[in-house]
């Protein structure tokens, strides 16, 4: 077994130190928002767990893409990663978005375009993995999910696009926001904090990345063993 | 004699094989319709179909039915070749193995077809609303197409997990929500006289949605059968 890289080790201490820096930055150091007040907090997380969750579900599309065509058994294993660590992410950005919502918004959760493509792409990566463990065969397995992450990744944008035939509330904070959207701007200090929190979840998103791909390898080494002791 | 038959030759007696299959069992028709009937009664029940809010309501009951009876279509077409061996000779055929899924793609399609074709007539007599409405049916032929493109790709995937008919409508559903979503919207709109302009974005949603997927299908169907 070849020992964990230095550079991954380095990676995973400064991901313990990104989250413990953006947490303060979050959580005391950001101005209280005059509006909505406290909870606005909670944005930061929401937004850089949104980030890499979506980058991961992006990866794993195009990584799907990679092992159709090379039929080669480690970008399965990077697809897989991707995959698993977006759908741990993407769910910490449903809860906390619907903990804003809750005094924001008075509900939980509506069905705004943004929070129903959500759910829907959640629910897609779960019945990924269904899918995956319903086949027993390394290669098959690894094909169906290949073509499975392709069209999950391109159903989710014509999604947001079907359902924003609806009219949205979500606050758009990055962008041009269409008239009958409210617009939030940021301060400052809290520009400061929104792109540390980006900066740190990338941080944590590639130590977790690498770290899983590892394992992957590692799964597929003991399997290759197993077979041969049979 | 020609060794390698043409594709669209190739794709019709894939059809062809299909429906006299159907046309001698009935045993996928005959399911299909049965549950779209069950589930326009349940859905009586449920919704509490007032004569008032039916117009508005009836194209999402309408979908419903056909999404539901379709993963059972699409569950039985794949599952009977898997199950008697028929699928492995279909791959020893001598064609381009996307000539197979458009050839299951139609059949298929053909099988929603018969049941939307037999269910819409029986709708408007039980509920009162006249549903031959041509631009209704131009969104049902479109939404359709769309389902049963992704819907046989998917089937076929399902089929050779240990899981098969429990994943089905698990792996299509979220997929094809774009799909229910925009022919809802639709047929809505026609169904209550809505303008042009609000209609003719999600029939737009749909030609899009339809042709990226069927061209994705089309480029892996080849991945998904082979062994």
């Amino acid at each position: 077994m070849t020992p964990k890289p230095t550079l991954l080790k380095i990676f995973d201490w400064l991901s313990v130190i990104c989250l413990i820096v953006a947490t303060y930055l979050a959580l005391v150091f950001a101005p209280t928002e005059l509006v909505m007040g406290q909870v606005q907090r909670v944005f930061y997380f929401h937004i850089g767990t949104a980030w890499v969750g979506l980058l991961g579900f992006i990866f794993s599309a195009l990584l799907g893409i990679v092992y159709l065509v090379t039929k080669d058994m480690k970008w399965d294993i990077v697809e897989v990663a991707a995959v698993e660590i977006s759908v741990v992410f993407f769910f910490i950005t449903i809860v906390l978005g619907a903990i804003w919502a809750r005094p924001a918004w008075n509900t939980w959760w509506t069905w705004d375009p943004r929070l129903t493509t959500a759910a829907i792409t959640e629910l897609v990566y779960v019945a990924y993995f269904m899918l995956r463990a319903g086949i027993e065969d390394p290669d098959r397995r690894a094909r169906f999910g290949a073509v499975y992450a392709l069209l999950g990744g391109l159903s989710a944008p014509i999604t947001f696009m079907a359902i924003r035939l609806f009219r949205s509330i979500h606050p758009v904070i990055i962008g041009a926001a269409n008239e009958n959207q409210e617009k939030m701007s940021m301060s400052g200090d809290m520009r400061v904090v929104f792109f540390f929190a980006l900066f740190a979840f990338t941080v944590i998103f590639i130590d977790l990345f690498w770290n899983r791909i590892r394992l992957g390898q590692l799964q597929e080494k003991v399997e290759r063993l197993k077979l041969k002791v049979m | 004699m020609q060794l390698r038959p043409s594709f669209l030759k190739a794709t019709l007696a894939v059809v062809r094989k299909d429906l006299s299959a159907e046309f001698r069992s009935r045993e996928l028709l005959s399911a299909m319709l049965v549950f779209s009937m069950l589930v326009i009664l349940i859905f009586n029940f449920a919704l509490e179909l007032e004569p008032a809010t039916r117009k508005e309501v009836s194209a999402g009951v309408l979908w419903t039915t056909f999404a539901f009876a379709g993963t059972l279509g699409l569950n039985r077409s794949m599952a009977v070749e898997k199950d008697r061996g028929c699928l492995d000779g279909l791959l020893l055929a001598p064609v381009d193995r996307s000539a197979i899924y458009f050839g299951k793609v139609i059949s298929n399609l053909a099988f929603m077809f018969i049941v939307e074709i037999i269910v819409l007539p029986i709708y408007s007599m039980l509920y009162g609303i006249n549903l031959f409405n041509p631009g209704l049916l131009l969104v049902i032929l479109l939404g359709s197409i769309g389902y049963i493109g992704v819907g046989t790709l998917l089937a076929s995937m399902a089929v050779q997990a240990r899981t098969r008919e429990v994943l089905l409508p698990i792996l299509l559903f979220p997929i094809v929500i774009p799909v229910l979503l925009s022919a809802v919207k639709a047929s809505s709109g026609f169904l209550t006289g809505a303008p042009m302009t609000e209609i003719m974005p999600p029939l737009n949603l749909l030609i899009v949605y339809n042709l990226i997927f069927l061209a994705i299908a089309f480029m892996t169907f080849d991945q998904v059968v082979e062994e």
